[in-house]
């Protein structure tokens, strides 16, 4: 099934894109509220959220050009010695700006 | 861990401004990137105000960007209901991960604080919550920044699009990704976490080759979940 894009079918499709969404922000919480949290149920949510993070990043840095290694690779490394986001952050951002500049 | 104390639960508006301003900074380049966005929306024959619509009611750029691939006279409804979701599918985890902090909320201000849950206000609230302070501040505040400067953005790309015509070579598509890394490596680090990591990463990575698009965030954080919760910490007696 196609929308067409002229007329409403422009705001038809804002609509399901913004329903759709909706729906990924509630669902979490929605579902969460059937599950018992006990010791076991936090333990997975600890160990998951630090893996949303790893997951979005690992093919980030796979697949990336050198560049997006040498942005993370830096940001990491700062941030182990510093220990603040910020100069980590941009650190990276200037990693990948160098390495693609060269 | 998630022993709530009731202060944290209390909605208070000087810590949503606290959120906002501690935002600002990563605002700043979701704000570039929303002029990219802006951009390549009109590129592609939206008109301004269904970019700025778009950017409000949808507010997730990455499934915005995907569905700009799949605009032309007509737009396919399924395949962008399916990418859309697929892509925004961490939202749903994010959910469930700041649902202990949520739960004791009145309905309407659990509902209400996700509206705005994104990737960096979610990190920044879950490391906040997990250090035993409140992070509903840094959730709400910090995502309203960010959601003004992704709307913001996005009616500036219609007029100085051209002015950034290229935000790769300068490194900025990797803000957000040396962000949500800095947040990873401020973290909590011990064995169990680092093999918990191994196993998140290795399954993400091979879902993105052998699974269908966008599914890779979803299955790797599951990995890595379900480990967390068969070899779990020792409680720590009080």
């Amino acid at each position: 099934m196609n929308i067409e894009t002229a007329g409403h079918g422009t705001l038809i499709i804002i609509l399901v894109m913004a329903a759709v969404t909706l729906v990924t922000r509630w669902g979490g919480i929605f579902v969460m509220s059937f599950v018992p949290i006990n010791y076991r149920t936090q333990q997975f949510i600890s160990a998951m959220s630090g893996s949303v993070l790893v997951a979005v990043l690992t093919p980030l840095a796979v697949n990336g050009d050198n560049g997006a290694r040498a942005a993370l690779l830096t940001t990491a490394i700062v941030m182990l010695l510093v220990k603040k986001p910020l100069p980590a952050i941009a650190a990276g951002i200037i990693a990948a700006a160098l390495f693609r500049l060269l | 861990m998630p022993t709530v104390d009731n202060r944290s639960l209390e909605l208070k508006w000087d810590e949503v401004l606290a959120g906002f301003k501690q935002l600002l900074p990563i605002s700043v380049f979701v704000l570039i990137f929303a002029v990219a966005f802006g951009l390549a929306a009109a590129q592609k024959g939206l008109d301004g105000a269904s970019i700025l619509l778009m950017s409000t009611l949808v507010f997730a750029g990455a499934s915005q960007f995907a569905a700009l691939d799949l605009w032309g006279e007509q737009v396919p409804l399924v395949p962008l209901i399916v990418t859309v979701f697929a892509i925004n599918a961490r939202h749903l985890l994010m959910g469930a991960t700041l649902y202990p902090w949520l739960r004791d909320l009145p309905r309407a201000k659990r509902y209400g604080v996700m509206l705005v849950a994104s990737d960096a206000n979610w990190a920044m609230a879950m490391q906040a919550f997990n250090a035993g302070k409140s992070g509903l501040g840094l959730l709400l505040g910090g995502g309203l920044a960010m959601w003004a400067a992704w709307a913001l953005g996005s009616w500036l790309g219609l007029y100085f699009g051209s002015a950034i015509e290229n935000p790769v070579s300068f490194g900025l598509d990797m803000v957000m990704g040396c962000f949500l890394l800095a947040m990873v490596v401020g973290g909590q680090k011990n064995l169990r976490m680092l093999v918990i990591w191994v196993v998140a990463a290795s399954s993400s990575l091979l879902a993105y080759w052998y699974l269908p698009a966008n599914s890779h965030v979803v299955v790797g954080a599951l990995a890595g979940g379900i480990l967390g919760a068969l070899w779990m910490e020792k409680k720590v007696e009080h």
